[in-house]
């Protein structure tokens, strides 16, 4: 029972990294339903930020967490107004494809800058281990629930009571209807973008305070595995990314706990099939009727 | 046959041989040497790939990203076999056995998730070939993640010529068909495609099961030329840019997929000297030839020697 609860809280940490990053795969998806390949270099983007702003600056961890999600969200929309607005009528596939090139063109520039190596990341916060009736639980797992738990909220709030919001859920359901009533869906496009990718950064410099190592690849397994939350939670729904990926943590560790860690990618990619084949849409997700 | 069919089948003959007469003139002449002969054999491979994925993607419009998964099962068949059969026979006969057990996995993956559409099709796949990849990274039969190395050199590029040659003209063939016909009436749409009496996931599941029985050859064909592979060969990566190779050529043109093969191999080749700088180079490309080219090099042009001589015809009356 002991070692139960220790890995439930180890896979719930894990876990709120990938709820960040799935939350700007499932509004960027919503909005104009392309997979953002390009979202788990983001996410390194914003961890590379935290290590150099602390490294040289020696800012605390507030700052190099803020500073980060907005440096991240300037990149987001850079990459959206440089590389998807001009395929905003093309087929999806071709978006994709760019999408892709926009992931490959991060990883290997940052790599060609700044070098391959992995880094250890600077100790902005000194761990330490309280012992909560037999589970150890460090102040460093706390901070990285109790921040993404913030972030969410603070996301639900602004997508259900702000203007922006509102407009953000009317481009979604109908991007021509949105435009008739007076949004601009270029800025909202572009808003949803920067909120998720500054969520993404705020991911990146939280993974790397907890592991400790970064490097210009580091963006790609955890993208993947993101999106794969974002699809079991219902793509396109807010609340099912952040359920999909506390059950990818949860998933994840679990197979690692009754020892069968070199399984653990294949465990997920099997609840993904199974999840679409029974419930096509997702957890959370609408079931659209098909029309003739 | 009529007269014009013969023509035209005899055209495209010629053009493989002189292919084929003009690759051994340029190896025995010495222009090409280890390192392009090794160009070449990556091109013919990427081809047999991406004209396979090209009818999945291209004829009957399903999304897949998992194709470097039947490649893989393609490689380990050859390399395993191989290694208690060691001659051309045992090499002809692991393909037939990789060919065999990716159809097989193709069914198995194909009947639940070709229901799905579009996107969650490409991520189902997707996981599925990652599921292959990390199942060989766990067996002991194939070494786990050292991989296999020490297969016997079985084929060199004129075995990779041939296949290139029988694998397109078998996928042509059927793209053309009435079966090919079929594929593409779905891909146009699929409720009026089964209003007309298609069954959709009949035809969807046939052109799968075709791509990954080209996907296995070329894995074979993989496993005997670079005589070492590990399953770090045939992640998402790879499938990721065999649809690269697809999208760039023009979804739905194999004329498209061929150039885009080629233009992609010698560019890989050229860009070697630059180190990291090459993929950064190699991004932006993508990314610029997507924005300003968005249907690809030749969208669905398809290069014909029928419409060629056609052509000709009317233009001598």
């Amino acid at each position: 029972m002991h070692t139960f609860f220790q890995q439930t809280l180890n896979g719930l940490s894990l876990g709120s990294i990938y709820a960040l990053l799935a939350l700007g795969y499932t509004m960027v998806y919503g909005i104009i339903k392309l997979i953002n390949f390009a979202h788990g270099d983001v996410y390194m983007l914003g961890a590379f930020w935290g290590y150099y702003v602390i490294n040289t600056y020696h800012v605390n961890f507030l700052v190099a967490l803020v500073s980060a999600m907005v440096v991240t969200a300037l990149a987001g929309m850079l990459i959206e107004y440089l590389a998807y607005r001009p395929l905003r009528n093309s087929p999806r596939i071709t978006a994709l494809i760019t999408a892709i090139g926009v992931s490959y063109f991060l990883e290997n520039g940052m790599s060609f800058l700044f070098g391959a190596n992995t880094r250890n990341f600077p100790q902005a916060i000194t761990q330490h281990n309280y012992d909560v009736f037999g589970i150890t639980v460090s102040n460093i797992q706390i901070l990285i629930l109790v921040t993404s738990l913030v972030l969410m909220v603070l996301l639900q709030l602004i997508i259900q009571k702000t203007k922006m919001g509102t407009a953000m859920r009317a481009v979604a359901v109908d991007p021509e209807a949105a435009a008739l009533v007076g949004i601009n869906p270029d800025h909202v496009i572009s808003f949803t973008f920067g909120l998720g990718s500054a969520l993404a950064g705020a991911g990146g410099v939280l993974i790397g305070l907890y592991y400790n190592s970064i490097d210009p690849l580091m963006g790609m397994t955890p993208g993947i595995k993101a999106f794969v939350a974002a699809v079991v939670g219902g793509i396109g729904s807010i609340p099912g990314a952040a359920i999909g990926g506390f059950l990818i943590g949860l998933l994840e560790t679990a197979t690692q706990a009754v020892g069968l860690s070199a399984y653990k990618d294949a465990a997920v990619y099997v609840v993904l099939i199974v999840i679409l084949v029974l419930l096509p849409t997702g957890l959370l997700g609408k079931n659209v009727k098909e029309k003739v | 046959m009529t007269k014009a069919k013969v023509k035209v089948a005899a055209a495209w003959f010629a053009l493989m041989l002189a292919g084929f007469i003009l690759i051994n003139v340029l190896v025995v002449v010495g222009v090409v040497d280890t390192f392009i002969e090794n160009m070449l054999v990556t091109i013919g491979i990427n081809i047999i790939l991406a004209t396979g994925l090209n009818i999945i993607i291209g004829f009957s419009g399903q999304f897949s990203l998992g194709h470097a998964g039947f490649m893989a099962i393609g490689a380990y068949a050859t390399a395993i076999i191989t290694s208690s059969l060691p001659t051309v026979l045992g090499f002809y006969v692991s393909m037939l056995v990789g060919i065999v057990i990716s159809v097989i996995v193709a069914i198995i993956i194909g009947i639940p998730t070709l229901r799905l559409r579009g996107d969650y099709l490409a991520i189902a796949t997707m996981g599925a070939a990652e599921i292959i990849r990390v199942v060989i990274n766990n067996l002991k039969i194939t070494n786990g993640a050292a991989g296999m190395y020490n297969i016997p050199p079985l084929a060199g590029w004129p075995t990779v010529y041939v296949m290139v040659c029988l694998t397109t003209i078998m996928l042509c063939n059927f793209a053309h068909s009435r079966s090919g016909r079929a594929v593409q009436a779905i891909r146009e749409d699929e409720i009026a495609a089964e209003a007309v009496g298609i069954a959709p996931t009949k035809w969807k599941l046939a052109a799968f099961v075709l791509g990954a029985s080209t996907a296995a050859i070329a894995g074979s064909l993989h496993a005997v030329y670079i005589q070492t592979i590990t399953p770090t060969d045939f992640g998402i990566m790879n499938s990721v840019s065999l649809l690269i190779i697809v999208v760039l050529g023009g979804v739905g043109s194999m004329t498209g997929t061929f150039i885009a093969a080629i233009v992609l191999g010698v560019l890989d080749t050229v860009l070697q000297s630059f180190g990291t700088l090459r993929m950064v180079i190699y991004a932006l490309a993508l990314i610029l030839i997507m924005v300003f080219k968005p249907s690809g090099l030749l969208g669905r042009y398809e290069w014909s020697f029928a419409r060629f001589f056609t052509k000709k015809e009317a233009s001598h009356e």
